[in-house]
C-alpha cells in the first residue's frame, strides 16, 4: 500500500544556478522521500517524516494533514503536496531519509560546548520516527531501521561504494518510487496513517529504555548522556502530538544557542565536567565575558599529568587536543583534518563494549572526544560541520553490519570527507581562482590561508606573471611563514603590516582572502584583520575574492565580531617578540594592571558588502548566494 | 653669527637623521632656532622686515629641504615669516597713524625681496594688507573704497616714509626686531601649551561612559583623555597598538597609570571593535589645507571603519600642525618609509632579501611607511587650540596663521637654486 502513498506531484528539481563541477547531486530523482512504510520495496523508506521536516525550503504541513498523523510520524508522506517534490529534491541525494532526521539536531550543536549531547538526542529522533511507523516494539528504536529497509541497498551501498554507484542506486529508487506515489487516495492515506499512529503509540510505550534522548534537543540539559531523559521523552512525544512537525521545522532552522560563558550556572556545570583547569580570569574585557577565556599552553603540564586519568580518551585524540592547545596545529583545514584523522584512529581501535550498540556507544564516545577538543580550543565552524557529518554517518550505520565492517565503513567515510570536501574542493577552487589572475596583477593576501597559498603557487606554476603583497598583523604573524614559502617558490613578494594597507592598496588589483567560515547572511568569518583588509580594498575599489571550501559554510548568521568569537592569549598582545625597545607594559604595578585589559581576538566578521565574490568548490558565487548553497547542498554534503 | 650657523647645521643634521621625535618638538626647536637667527640678523636701517624675512627664509628653506616630510618645520618657518610681516605692519600702521593709512596693495611680491630704500614705502603699504588679519566686517566694508584709492594711498605712503625717515628710524629698527622676537616667543609658548588648550575642551566632547578608540600614541590625545578624566568623567579607552612602532603600548601604560580603564587591542581588531566605540580620537602628524590629515600609519583604516559604523572621527591637532599646503598624492609624496627591520628580522629573511630574481630586482620587498593620509571626508571634527572645526573650514583657519606670500616657500628655493 505504500506504493500508493507516493505523491503524484512531480518533484521540482531545484537547481542552483552555479557552476557545480563535482556535484552529481541534482540528478537522482527526489521522490524517494515520500516512500515510507516498512514493507515497502522501495529502498529509501523509513525516513519520510524527516524529509518533510528537514527541508528549509518547505512550507509547513497544512493543518488537516497533521491531524492525521501520529505524533512522531508527523510528517508522514503527504502525497500530492507540491512542496513534497520540492524538498525531496533538496534531499535528493540521500537514499535514506532517516539520516535527514539526524542531521538537524547535531547541526544545532555545532560550535557549542555540548556537542555530544546533540547527537544523542538526534539518535532519539531517529528511533522514534522509525518505530512509530514500523510499529515494531524493539527496545531500542534504532534497530527498526535495519529491518525496515533493505540495508544493503541503502546504507551499505552508500558506505562502501564510491559516488557514481550511489547515484545510480538513487536513480533506481527514484524511478521506483515515483509511479508508486501517484496512486494514493486520500482515504487510503488516512487509514494508513491512523494505523501507523496507533502502532507507534504502542511502540513508544513498549519502547521505554531506548526511547531516545528527547524530543527537543534544545531544551535538554547538555550534560545528559543516555539514561535520564527517556521517560520524559516518551511523555513529551506523546504530548506533543499534532502540531509538532510544524514546530520542529521552525526550530530546526534556528541556530542553536551557544554556550554563553557569562551564564554562571552553566559555566559552573561545564567546569565540573571539564578536564582542563579553567584559567582564572583576571581582568577580562567586559564585552567578551560571554566567550570562553583563552587556555594557554601553561595548562599543558597539567593536562599531561592527567593523561592516565583520561583513560577513555584515545591517544590520538589526546595528541590532537594538545596540538590545538599549544597552537601547533592551526588553520581551519589542518585542524579539521587532524581531528578527523584522530577520530579515524580512535574508531579503528574501538570495540563495542558488551551490551551496547556500536551506533550509540560510538556516538557518545565521539561526543566525549569532541568536548575534550573543545576544551582545548573552541571548534571552528568547519570542524562542527565535519563532526556533524561523522555522527550522522555513525547513526546511519545499518545494524546488520558487523563491527569491523562498520568501522571500515566509517573510516572510509572519513577519508572520503577529507578527500572530497577538503582536498578535491581545494583543487576545484584553485582552478576557479586561477582564472581570475592575469599577467601583471598585483595580488594581495592577508595572513596565511592555505587555499590562497595554493592558488598563488598554482597560478605561478601556470606561468602567470604577478606580484604578491603579503599583509600581516600581530600577534600571529602568520604572514611571515606564508611569505617564506612563497619566496622560496620564487614568487615576487611584498611584505607589509596591516596598518600600511592603505599605502599598498593603490597598486593592488585583486585581494584574495581565506575564511574560517562563511555564514548564511554572507558574513565572512575569518582571521582577525580580514575585515579591515576587505574594507580598505572596497574603499579603493579593488575586487575582493574570498576562497573557501563549501564545507565551511554555516547556516548561522552573524552581524558583528563580538557575539561570537574566540579569545586568544591576552599576553601575546602586550609582548612584542623580537623588539626589545617595546617593553612599556613589562613592569606594571598591580594598580596599573587593574586598569589595563588586553584583548586578543582571533576572528572577525567581514560584512558581505565588502566581498566581490566567494570562490568555492561549487563555483564562484556572490555572498548573497551563500544561504542557497547552504540550503541546497546541506544534505548532499552530509551524505557525501 | 657663526654660532647661528652651527646651530642651524646641528638642527639640520638632526632633521636629516630623523632624530627629533614628534612634530611638537620639531616645531618648538624650529621656532627657537629661528628666534636666534632673527636676533642675530643685522638689520639695515630701512626695510628691516624684508631683511629679516630674507634671512629667515634662507634658513627655513634649508630646514624644510632637510626633512620635507616633517611639515611642522615649514609651518613654523611660515608662522615666523608671518609674524615678521605682521609686526612690521603694526609698526608701520602705528607710525602712520597720523596719516590714517590702511592701505591695500596687490603688488607686494615684487617689492618683497628688495632692499632699496626707495621702494620701502610701497613695501610698507603692501605689508598692511588686510588679508593678514582676521577680517572684520568693518575692514571688509572699508576695503571697497580703499581698493579704488590704491594709487593715492601708496603715494601718500611715500610721503609719509619721507617724513618719518629721519624721525624714528633707529628706534623702529630696534623695535621691529624686538617685537618679532617677542612674538616668536609667544609662538613657542603657544606650541608648548597647545596640549593644555586642546585638553581644556575635552569635557565638552567626552560624556559619561563613553567608549573611545585611539591608535598609536599622541601626547595631545593623552592630555585630552586625562583632562576629561580629571574632570571626573568615567569612560573607557580602547588603544590599538599601532604596529610597527607599538606606541599604543606606551599610551596604554600612561593611561592606566592615570587610572583610566584601558583596553589594549591589536590593530587588526579595530574593525571588530569599532562597532562598540562611540568616538575615535586620534592625533595627527599634520593637517593639510584641504582638511586632509597626515597621520600615523593605520589611521586611514581606522577612519574608514569609523565611517562604516558612523562613529565620529575626531582629530586633535595643535596649530603648529596646520599646514597651508594642499596635498597632492600625499600618501606617497608626504610619506616616509622606515626600516624593514621593524617588520622582519633581517637575519631570518636575509637570504630572500639578497636573492636576485635574475632581473636584478630582489624577490622580497618590505614596505613600512610612517604615515597615512586620511582624506577630509573621513574626518568628523578637528579640535585645535582655537576650538573645534570642520574639515572644510581648515583652509580658512590656516589663512589666519600664514600669509599667502609664504605658501610657496620651497618652490622658490628650488627655482632660486
Amino acid at each position: 500500500m505504500d506504493t500508493r502513498r507516493v505523491s503524484s506531484a512531480v518533484p521540482r528539481v531545484r537547481q542552483v544556478g552555479f557552476f557545480t563541477p563535482n556535484t552529481p547531486a541534482q540528478h537522482p530523482a527526489p521522490t524517494r522521500s515520500q516512500s515510507g512504510p516498512p514493507t515497502s520495496d522501495s529502498p529509501p523508506l523509513s525516513g519520510s517524516p524527516a524529509s518533510n521536516s528537514l527541508s528549509p525550503v518547505m512550507i509547513p504541513p497544512p493543518r488537516h494533514l497533521s491531524d492525521n498523523l501520529g505524533g512522531r510520524t508527523s510528517a508522514l508522506p503527504v502525497p500530492g503536496r507540491g512542496n513534497a517534490g520540492e524538498h525531496a529534491t533538496v534531499g535528493s541525494y540521500n537514499p535514506s531519509e532517516s539520516v535527514l532526521w539526524l542531521e538537524s539536531p547535531p547541526r544545532s550543536r555545532i560550535g557549542d560546548a555540548e556537542f555530544s549531547e546533540g547527537t544523542e538526542s538526534s539518535l532519539g529522533w531517529y528511533r522514534r520516527s522509525n518505530s512509530g511507523k514500523v510499529a515494531s516494539s524493539l527496545p531500542s528504536g534504532g534497530f527498526d531501521l535495519s529491518q525496515v529497509k533493505q540495508p544493503e541497498s541503502v546504507a551499505a551501498i552508500e558506505a562502501k561504494n564510491p559516488l557514481p554507484e550511489k547515484s545510480e542506486a538513487q536513480k533506481e529508487q527514484a524511478s521506483n518510487s515515483k509511479p508508486l506515489k501517484a496512486r494514493t487516495t486520500k482515504a487510503e492515506r488516512r487509514a494508513l496513517q491512523d494505523s501507523q499512529r496507533a502502532a507507534k503509540a504502542e511502540a513508544n510505550k513498549s519502547n521505554t529504555p531506548g526511547g531516545g534522548a528527547s524530543s527537543k534537543p534544545m531544551k535538554q540539559p547538555p550534560q545528559k548522556k543516555d539514561g535520564p531523559p527517556v521517560a520524559s521523552s516518551v511523555a513529551a512525544s506523546e504530548r506533543i502530538g499534532v502540531d509538532r512537525p510544524v514546530e520542529k521545522e521552525r526550530k530546526k532552522d534556528l541556530p542553536p544557542p551557544r554556550m554563553q560563558f557569562d551564564d554562571a550556572s552553566r559555566v559552573g556545570k561545564a567546569k565540573r565536567r571539564s578536564v582542563l583547569n579553567q584559567p582564572e580570569t583576571r581582568n577580562r574585557v567586559e564585552l567578551f565575558r560571554h566567550l570562553p577565556p583563552h587556555k594557554n599552553g601553561s595548562q599543558l603540564p597539567y593536562l599531561e599529568s592527567k593523561f592516565f586519568e583520561l583513560h577513555d580518551m584515545h591517544p590520538s585524540v589526546y595528541k590532537v587536543g594538545l596540538q590545538y592547545l599549544t597552537g601547533d596545529t592551526s588553520g581551519g583545514n589542518a585542524r579539521c583534518i587532524a581531528m578527523l584523522q584522530a577520530f579515524q584512529e580512535a574508531i579503528r581501535d574501538y570495540s563495542t563494549p558488551p551490551e551496547k550498540t556500536l551506533n550509540r556507544d560510538l556516538t557518545s564516545k565521539i561526543g566525549g572526544f569532541v568536548s575534550f577538543l573543545i576544551e582545548c580550543r573552541p571548534l571552528s565552524m568547519s570542524m562542527g560541520n565535519a563532526i556533524r557529518f561523522l555522527k550522522s554517518r555513525i547513526a546511519r550505520l545499518p545494524l546488520t553490519l558487523s563491527e569491523s565492517e562498520a568501522k571500515a565503513a566509517l573510516c572510509s567515510d572519513i577519508d572520503r570527507f577529507i578527500n572530497e570536501k577538503i582536498v578535491l574542493a581545494d583543487k576545484v577552487i584553485l582552478r576557479h581562482a586561477a582564472t581570475k589572475i592575469r599577467d601583471g596583477d598585483v595580488l594581495l593576501t592577508y595572513g596565511s590561508s592555505c587555499v590562497v597559498e595554493m592558488i598563488l603557487l598554482y597560478a605561478h606554476e601556470l606561468g602567470k606573471q604577478f606580484r604578491v603583497v603579503v599583509v600581516d598583523s600581530r600577534p600571529m604573524l602568520e604572514g611571515q611563514k606564508l611569505l617564506r614559502r612563497l619566496v622560496a617558490k620564487g614568487l615576487s613578494c611584498t611584505y607589509t603590516q596591516l596598518n600600511a594597507i592603505s599605502y599598498v592598496m593603490h597598486e593592488v588589483t585583486r585581494v584574495f582572502l581565506g575564511a574560517s567560515s562563511i555564514f548564511s547572511n554572507g558574513t565572512v568569518y575569518s582571521r582577525i584583520g580580514t575585515a579591515s583588509v576587505a574594507m580598505v580594498a572596497h574603499a579603493f575599489q579593488v575586487p575582493v575574492l574570498v576562497c573557501c571550501e563549501a564545507y565551511k559554510f554555516h547556516e548561522r548568521v552573524q552581524l558583528d565580531s563580538i557575539c561570537f568569537n574566540e579569545l586568544g592569549d591576552p599576553d601575546a598582545v602586550s609582548k612584542v617578540p623580537g623588539r626589545v625597545d617595546v617593553n612599556y607594559l613589562d613592569n606594571l604595578t598591580d594598580k596599573q594592571k587593574e586598569n589595563l585589559q588586553l584583548l586578543n581576538l582571533k576572528y572577525d566578521a567581514t560584512p558581505s558588502d565588502y566581498i566581490s565574490v566567494i570562490v568555492t568548490d561549487y563555483g564562484m558565487i556572490p555572498p548573497t548566494s551563500v544561504p542557497v548553497i547552504v540550503r541546497e547542498y546541506r544534505k548532499e554534503y552530509l551524505l557525501i | 653669527m657663526p654660532d647661528t650657523q652651527t646651530l642651524v647645521n646641528d638642527f639640520l643634521n638632526k632633521l636629516k637623521k630623523r632624530k627629533i621625535e614628534g612634530s611638537q618638538a620639531t616645531a618648538k626647536q624650529t621656532a627657537e632656532l629661528l628666534r636666534s637667527v632673527i636676533s642675530q640678523t643685522r638689520v639695515p636701517y630701512t626695510n628691516q622686515a624684508a631683511a629679516l624675512i630674507q634671512s629667515v627664509k634662507t634658513v627655513g628653506e634649508r630646514l624644510i629641504a632637510a626633512n620635507p616630510v616633517e611639515l611642522a618645520v615649514g609651518n613654523v618657518v611660515r608662522r615666523v615669516l608671518h609674524i615678521i610681516r605682521e609686526e612690521d605692519l603694526s609698526l608701520t600702521t602705528a607710525a602712520m597713524a597720523g596719516l590714517n593709512l590702511s592701505a591695500a596693495s596687490d603688488d607686494e611680491d615684487d617689492v618683497d625681496g628688495d632692499n632699496q630704500p626707495v621702494l620701502s614705502a610701497a613695501a610698507i603699504a603692501a605689508a598692511s594688507r588686510s588679508t593678514l588679519r582676521p577680517p572684520s566686517l568693518q575692514t571688509l566694508l572699508e576695503d571697497v573704497p580703499d581698493s579704488a584709492a590704491v594709487p593715492h594711498t601708496s603715494s601718500s605712503g611715500g610721503d609719509s616714509e619721507g617724513k618719518s625717515k629721519s624721525a624714528d628710524k633707529s628706534s623702529r629698527s630696534r623695535k621691529l626686531k624686538h617685537d618679532v622676537i617677542e612674538a616668536v616667543n609667544e609662538l613657542i609658548q603657544d606650541i608648548n601649551t597647545c596640549h593644555e588648550q586642546i585638553a581644556e575642551q575635552a569635557v565638552e566632547h567626552i560624556h559619561q561612559n563613553e567608549v573611545i578608540l585611539t591608535l598609536g600614541s599622541s601626547r595631545t590625545v593623552l592630555e585630552f583623555l586625562c583632562a576629561a578624566k580629571e574632570k571626573k568623567r568615567s569612560f573607557r579607552v580602547f588603544v590599538a597598538e599601532g604596529a610597527p612602532r607599538y606606541q599604543g603600548h606606551l599610551l596604554a601604560k600612561e593611561l592606566v597609570t592615570r587610572g583610566l580603564q584601558t583596553t589594549l587591542i591589536t590593530d587588526s581588531a579595530v574593525f571588530a571593535m569599532i562597532s562598540r566605540v562611540n568616538m575615535v580620537i586620534v592625533g595627527a602628524h599634520a593637517v593639510m589645507a584641504n582638511g586632509g590629515v597626515i597621520a600615523p600609519v593605520g589611521l586611514n583604516m581606522v577612519a574608514l571603519a569609523a565611517q562604516k559604523h558612523a562613529v565620529p572621527f575626531v582629530v586633535l591637532a595643535g596649530s603648529h600642525k596646520l599646514c597651508p599646503l594642499y596635498p597632492h598624492h600625499p600618501e606617497v609624496l608626504l610619506n616616509e618609509l622606515r626600516s624593514p627591520s621593524e617588520l622582519l628580522d633581517f637575519g631570518e629573511f636575509s637570504d630572500c632579501l639578497d636573492f636576485g630574481s635574475g632581473i636584478g630586482a630582489p624577490l622580497l620587498h618590505v614596505v613600512n611607511p610612517t604615515f597615512d593620509y586620511v582624506p577630509p571626508k573621513l574626518v568628523s571634527l578637528f579640535i585645535t587650540d582655537t576650538g573645534g572645526h570642520n574639515p572644510s573650514y581648515m583652509y580658512r583657519l590656516i589663512a589666519d596663521y600664514y600669509s599667502a606670500d609664504d605658501l610657496v616657500l620651497q618652490r622658490r628655493a628650488t627655482s632660486g637654486n
